[in-house]
């Protein structure tokens, strides 16, 4: 138990994807201009990288890593080392789960499809999902540790996010010079932020 | 763009254009290479060079894909380039490959790939192509490596590992910034740097 807590924490604060390792950085930036939109992108995130994290995981597992399939019982399948075809299969994985995740919630839950339009398929270039597996795949977490892992770091992504797309809604009343107007002072502010979240990197359980 | 001509298509994004500070375009990365200016360095090649070659590919071919899966065609070439860049890294410069970790993957997601895919290589001729790739490629090297610059030379009083102002810890007399070294310092300078080019060029301040 202590571990997986250990793995949240770890994701959500000081491993924290957008403000830390900065990735998709450019829906991030892009998305956060107010909460609502905020907040249906990170739902939207946080879904598909609970699923893909740990699909990813089970094909590293079984297909991919060295001495994977030896569970086929074939010796010749036993020695292969598959690792150099992983990123065309993350990917795939990702561009499935997205358009089946949106085939299902068009289906089933529209007013959730209709809520995050758009979004659903901008998220297969988002690197944060990407960016999910493949510290995934270095961090060689176990299948249990990755549905943590892929849950927690879209959480904190999420979170990330949703506190940027505040402060921007109340900057809107404030006196920015000209040039920093926009793009700039956001980098600034995710700067003081991303400064904000290193302070937790102590926590340990 | 009422023209196009070589020139232009290969100068224009370096600032006139650029990809990270005005297109929005390739962040996620570019940010989290540049403590050191050689892995910037590395980064901006091969990002360069995947952007130039995958354009050119798709421009060639772009009249046979159909619209409907033109996103997964483009992928699959992309991720090929970057698995192959990803191969010849691992091959020939373990170390910087080690240091780079997941960020040559990352390529693949780099929306400056499939930006530029999308926005030129789908109408232009495949010369034009990798001409655009290519250009696109060196606006974001040059952010790159100024962020890098700066971050080495303040953070560890280095460049490409050569001291040049000796640290305060080796009996200089330069005491070395730590807050170079953490994530937080990318976003200021990339936010300095957008001042600066915007002070320049005052067209491109954002109304609001």
């Amino acid at each position: 138990m202590e571990q997986y807590v250990n793995i949240f924490v770890d994701a959500v604060f000081p491993g924290n994807l957008a403000l830390c390792l900065f990735l998709g950085m450019c829906t991030f930036l892009a998305c956060s201009k107010d909460v609502n939109t905020a907040i249906g992108l990170s739902m939207a995130v946080i879904v598909i990288q609970g699923i893909t994290v740990p699909i990813n995981n089970l094909i590293f597992q079984y297909l991919l890593q060295p001495g994977a399939l030896s569970w086929t019982g074939s010796e010749a399948l036993g020695e292969q080392d598959l690792m150099f075809v992983g990123l065309i299969c993350y990917i795939g994985v990702i561009a499935a789960m997205v358009q089946i995740l949106e085939m299902v919630l068009d289906k089933y839950f529209p007013a959730l499809f209709n809520a995050l339009g758009i979004f659903l398929p901008l998220i297969t270039v988002n690197c944060a999902i990407l960016g999910g597996t493949l510290l995934m795949v270095e961090k060689q977490l176990d299948f249990g540790g990755s549905v943590v892992y892929g849950f927690s770091s879209g959480f904190g992504w999420g979170l990330a996010i949703v506190c940027l797309a505040g402060i921007r809604e109340k900057m809107k009343y404030s006196d920015v010079p000209a040039g920093l107007r926009g793009l700039g002072i956001t980098f600034i502010t995710v700067g003081l932020m991303a400064l904000a979240f290193q302070t937790f990197s102590v926590i340990k359980f | 763009m009422a023209e196009v001509t070589a020139k232009k298509v290969l100068i224009d994004p370096l600032l006139n254009n650029n990809p990270i500070a005005l297109q929005i375009l390739g962040l996620c990365s570019a940010l989290a290479v540049t403590v050191k200016l050689e892995t910037s360095l590395v980064m901006a090649i091969a990002v360069t060079l995947v952007t130039g070659c995958s354009s050119a590919a798709i421009s060639l071919i772009r009249t046979e894909i159909p619209s409907s899966i033109r996103i997964i065609v483009q992928m699959t070439i992309i991720a090929s380039m970057v698995i192959m860049v990803d191969q010849i890294l691992q091959a020939f410069t373990p170390e910087l490959s080690r240091a780079l970790s997941v960020f040559v993957g990352l390529i693949i997601t780099n929306c400056i790939v499939m930006g530029r895919a999308e926005a030129f290589a789908m109408k232009n001729d495949p010369w034009m192509s990798f001409l655009d790739g290519i250009g696109n490629g060196l606006g974001y090297g040059l952010i790159l490596m100024t962020v890098g610059l700066f971050r080495e030379l303040l953070g560890s009083g280095k460049l490409f590992g050569i001291n040049v102002f000796t640290p305060a810890t080796e009996g200089g007399w330069y005491p070395t910034n730590g807050l170079m070294l953490i994530a937080p310092s990318a976003f200021f300078l990339i936010g300095l740097i957008i001042w600066a080019i915007r002070t320049l060029k005052p067209e491109q301040i954002e109304a609001e």
